[in-house]
């Protein structure tokens, strides 16, 4: 790089860095001649590391050192020397021990096994005495002194210990806060050939305009300078922009593709009675779907009202005979209260059996869909939410047959990215005929199965309505259309929230 | 769903015809079941619900060879008489009111049969039967019995009998803790006077419905090859038709059906009844609901491969048929038999205008609202649990409670949403900060007046969280967002268990409070194990919908 060029495109912090390179090689030797801190020197190195005027090396370095206590042994005497200086005289009592040493009761106790170990006393009968050892080697320098203040003195390596002294720091690791080995790391610095010329350079020729202040503006100081240049190519700390959580970016999806084919939303409770999750769509009242282990059913409140009578009536009389609908209905005996249980709603279908409840001749043809949560009582894993996804929609239309519902089907799958569709017969209490809805999925190469559809039976129409109007109806569940899009795995990271998964994510698109 | 195990060989003879494994898995599924898989001479599907007449292998195997057009039409079954009685005691009234019973002879069992025969007992029980409580059935050796058999209930203190698999003969009531079907069982007799059983002539203990059968007389081996079979339970016509379904079955193994007289409190019945149900084919509303415009005689055809006959414009429907209520069920035949592949698919040319439901597009306002504010949207669970909802808030609001939830830290519908963000923030300590989110949803509350006894609501909450949030950064959102929205508020001061005394307010709108703003009590922030202070509001977004709506 031309030496003009680096000279102009210099930091501020660079700038007070880069006279004393030359007569020092680490990090702290800089800050301590340039007066810089060290986040301050530690920017200035490495962005003169990215201009590539030098090359950082990271070493560390390990140190013995005097910790806390080891500090105030230093200045006092060790405590086994205290403590043996204070049984010089005379002999003392176990009890009279802290009183006559001034040690904390921690000390004594080592101080007890170290001097016994050593047989510098004597524990006879609860008093302690100084024997004849013990009055010799009080006249001596012992080895852990003379360690204790070698290492005041210097910054010594581990390797740099004689066996002796390794013996002592060995035994004073042991005690409380006496010595600790420090890891030190070591910034140090290599100038390039670019380095050593910058150092030669001249870099306070120019005046250069760094930051563009107000200030600046104001007063015109900018003209005829030249301005700092900037690494321009430098990486930049990342920000995070405000998000819709991903599922609601596809939902809304969902919503718009619904709309373009013309269907009103549908809006509902979570919360409802059994009789329009269940009953009203026809699913007698012993059906597997309706047993506790897959239904989440409210404890307080357990049961709520049955809506108005006569509607009552006419669904009572669907599943016990089939009404007027010529239908043999499910032949039992139809009860109130398996009706009024409260219970999250098992499938957005329950939003069309309270909207079909509301129309009247006038409103048909008609088309609506609803977009929600729903419940299911299950453990959670990879593959099982309790609140999942799904979507629905149903046509209300005197002519609708099951062409049309195949046709809505497709268009609707390929809307959501999926141009082939097929469909296998299936079961539901509530549609006939029913139907599986297959899609290939365009990456994997394979049929994916997508969810349910099929037209509802008169016997769930018509005491809805008031007449067996063709209803098609389709709800596939939307979780494994994001899983997909989105390569989600586990299907618990839909609401793990993460933020910084969130903040990744990639934008539906759509 | 049950799924049932087929084997290829059986399977193919029963059929009359041998396909590849790649046309059964590309035909077996178009008939209304799920092909699991094929493995070897394991064909493996999965019945539907509607269809339990093809739980065995010959009850597959007879739809299937019909569907590919080998025995086309309805089967006939002979039904021999046998004259035997089964006396129906009015005493199983409160009970099990009900029974079926057919002989069936001529039987060859070996060891694959007799296996062949539980599995059809047992996938009939779990969804025919719904877990034995609508229906049982009970196999027996005819051998081992004396006719005629007597059906009646009694004290279970004064019945013994030795059940099946069990060392000793111990009372009706001693099997309910002692034997493992009474233990799994037992719970459909609890508090039952009276037991029902099943007797011979001799007054030895043939059952005790639906719990266990005696192992004296109620164990077919492979030197049986007559039985008595009995289909109990609380609705005559389903025990006939689950009776049925077995019978036929017996019968594509090779056996003969004989009828038997019942003979009940108010009259004779007489099962099995095999003659087919006549229903009147419409061949217009059939064509109408499928868009197709067949003749009668191709409809007929098409029932044929279903299984079905016809007979005078009547369409005669399989005895061991039960899901065959109205015309629109002939018509799914007919769609099957036409094939699901086959049909063109259309969009009419209907006119309907889309539209999003207005609080919808409203709620999305808002969130856009917000993240122009730099503000991440997140989405947590409708289920919560007391600790998070109340206990860590310091608050006590009314809770809506689940039944019986799995997972127990989801057992109750949130109250309102600050929680659910405080979560978040706990689950993200080690994310970078300021960790500024919002999420809108539902909240629950208790309300007697309503249909469900809950009101639902949807609230928008708001949590700054990093080292410069206070009570100026979040009231500065709240101030945005409303005056964005167009909309006049008034703060005032507000008391809050979750908030610092003295830097919380109410937010009113139209002189309604429709939420709060402030600064989470420290013990709120300790008690979510938050090291960093967080300054959160909570609107009720429905009630910001009926204001401004009001306005217009």
């Amino acid at each position: 790089m031309d030496i003009n060029r680096l000279v102009e495109s210099l930091h501020p912090l660079e700038r007070k860095a880069v006279p004393f390179l030359s007569r020092c090689n680490n990090l702290k030797e800089l800050m301590r001649l340039s007066q810089l801190s060290e986040a301050e020197a530690m920017r200035a190195l490495q962005w003169l590391e990215n201009k590539q005027v030098l090359k950082i090396h990271a070493e560390v370095k390990e140190t013995v050192r005097l910790d806390n206590n080891g500090k105030v042994y230093l200045e006092k005497g060790l405590p086994e020397r205290r403590f043996l200086d204070a049984l010089r005289m005379k002999i003392l009592t176990m009890k009279g021990l802290t009183e006559a040493t001034g040690l904390s009761s921690d000390e004594i106790a080592v101080c007890l096994g170290l001097l016994k170990s050593k047989a510098a006393i004597l524990i006879e009968g609860g008093v302690v005495s100084i024997t004849d050892h013990g009055k010799k080697i009080l006249d001596k320098e012992w080895l852990e002194e003379a360690f204790l203040k070698k290492i005041a003195g210097s910054d010594l390596g581990p390797d740099a210990l004689t066996p002796e002294e390794n013996f002592a720091f060995e035994i004073f690791r042991k005690r409380r806060e006496i010595v600790k080995l420090d890891v030190d790391k070591i910034k140090r610095f290599e100038l390039t050939e670019l380095g050593k010329a910058l150092v030669d350079a001249d870099i306070e020729p120019k005046e250069t305009v760094d930051r563009i202040t107000p200030a600046i503006l104001a007063d015109g100081s900018w003209r005829n300078k030249s301005f700092r240049r900037y690494d321009v190519e430098i990486n930049v700390p990342k920000i995070n922009r405000g998000k819709r959580h991903f599922v609601n970016q596809a939902t809304d999806y969902a919503r718009q593709v619904w709309i373009e084919m013309g269907f009103k939303e549908m809006e509902g409770p979570l919360v409802n009675t059994c009789f329009w999750n269940f009953d009203a769509l026809f699913v007698p009242q012993d059906h597997p779907a309706r047993e506790m282990q897959d239904t989440f059913y409210m404890k307080n409140p357990a049961r709520g009202k049955l809506p108005d009578h006569k509607l009552v009536e006419r669904i009572k009389e669907m599943h016990e005979h089939g009404g007027k609908t010529g239908s043999l209905g499910w032949q039992y005996r139809w009860g109130d209260d398996p009706a009024k249980k409260i219970v999250l709603r098992t499938h957005t279908t329950v939003l069309s059996s309270h909207t079909l409840a509301s129309l009247k001749g006038s409103d048909w043809p008609a088309k609506f869909f609803a977009v929600g949560h729903c419940f299911r009582n299950e453990a959670l894993d990879w593959s099982h939410l309790f609140e999942f996804n799904q979507t629905e929609g149903i046509v209300v239309d005197p002519n609708a047959n099951f062409k049309h519902l195949l046709g809505y089907l497709k268009r609707f799958f390929a809307k959501l990215g999926f141009p082939q569709a097929r469909f296998r017969p299936a079961y539901f209490p509530y549609t006939e005929p029913s139907i599986e809805i297959d899609v290939f999925h365009p990456v994997h190469k394979k049929w994916v199965e997508l969810g349910g559809a099929g037209m509802f039976r008169p016997e769930v129409v018509e005491p809805l309505l008031g007449e067996a109007v063709p209803v098609l109806a389709w709800g596939p569940g939307f979780d494994r259309i994001m899983t997909e899009y989105y390569g989600i795995n586990d299907i618990r990271d839909l609401y793990k929230n993460d933020l910084s998964q969130l903040r990744s994510m990639k934008q539906w698109m759509r | 769903m049950p799924t049932v195990k087929l084997n290829k060989k059986v399977f193919n003879k029963l059929v009359g015809k041998e396909l590849s494994d790649d046309q059964l898995r590309e035909r077996i599924p178009m008939i209304g079941t799920d092909l699991e898989g094929i493995e070897g001479d394991d064909i493996n599907v999965e019945v539907f619900p509607n269809r339990p007449d093809m739980l065995s292998e010959q009850g597959f195997a007879r739809a299937f060879s019909a569907f590919i057009g080998v025995k086309t039409g309805l089967r006939n079954y002979d039904v021999k008489k046998s004259g035997s009685k089964v006396m129906i005691d009015a005493s199983v009234k409160d009970v099990r009111p009900f029974t079926a019973c057919a002989l069936v002879k001529n039987l060859k069992f070996n060891d694959e049969k007799i296996r062949e025969i539980i599995q059809i007992q047992e996938k009939l029980h779990v969804t025919f039967g719904r877990n034995r409580k609508k229906l049982a059935i009970g196999i027996y050796p005819l051998e081992k019995i004396k006719l005629p058999i007597k059906y009646f209930a009694a004290d279970p203190n004064k019945i013994k009998f030795r059940p099946l698999e069990f060392p000793s003969e111990i009372t009706a009531l001693q099997i309910l803790s002692q034997h493992p079907a009474g233990r799994e069982y037992g719970h459909l007799l609890e508090g039952k006077e009276k037991f029902p059983f099943f007797a011979d002539a001799g007054d030895n203990i043939l059952s005790m419905p639906p719990v266990i059968n005696s192992h004296i007389t109620g164990k077919i081996e492979e030197s049986t090859s007559e039985v008595f079979i009995e289909c109990s339970g609380f609705d005559f016509n389903t025990c006939k038709i689950c009776l049925n379904i077995i019978v036929t079955a017996m019968a594509d193994m090779g056996g003969e059906i004989y009828s038997m007289e019942l003979e009940y409190a108010d009259g004779r019945k007489v099962t099995p009844d095999l003659d087919p149900r006549k229903i009147k084919l419409d061949v217009p509303f059939i064509n109408k609901w499928l868009g197709l415009k067949l003749s009668e005689k191709d409809m007929v055809d098409l029932l044929a491969k279903m299984g079905y006959g016809f007979d005078m414009g009547f369409t005669l429907i399989p005895a061991y048929r039960a899901d065959i209520l109205h015309m629109v069920d002939l018509a799914e035949d007919v769609a099957i038999a036409y094939g699901y592949e086959k049909f063109d698919a259309e969009i009419p040319n209907v006119a309907t205008i889309g539209q999003e439901s207005e609080f919808e597009t409203f709620r999305r306002r808002v969130s856009e609202i917000l993240i122009g504010l730099g503000l991440l949207e997140t989405s947590t669970y409708n289920l919560s649990n007391a600790p998070d909802q109340d206990e860590k808030m310091m608050t006590d609001f009314p809770l809506v409670e689940l039944e019986s939830a799995v997972n127990i830290d989801y057992n109750v519908l949130r109250a309102w949403m600050l929680p659910s963000l405080m979560k978040v923030l706990h689950d993200n300590k080690s994310n970078d900060y300021p960790q500024n989110i919002f999420e809108s949803g539902n909240c629950f509350a208790l309300d007697k007046d309503s249909e469900t006894g809950v009101c639902e609501f949807c609230t928008l909450a708001v949590a700054l969280c990093g080292p410069d949030t206070d009570f100026t950064r979040i009231k500065q959102v709240v101030d945005c967002l409303l005056s964005a929205l167009d909309c006049r508020y008034v703060s005032s001061e507000a008391e809050h268990p979750s908030f610092i005394p003295g830097r919380v307010a109410y937010v009113s709108v139209n002189d309604t409070i429709i939420g709060h703003v402030g600064e989470l009590h420290p013990q709120v922030l300790v008690n979510w194990g938050l090291e960093m202070p967080v300054a959160a509001f909570e609107l009720s977004l429905t009630g910001l919908f009926k204001a401004l709506k009001s306005r217009q």
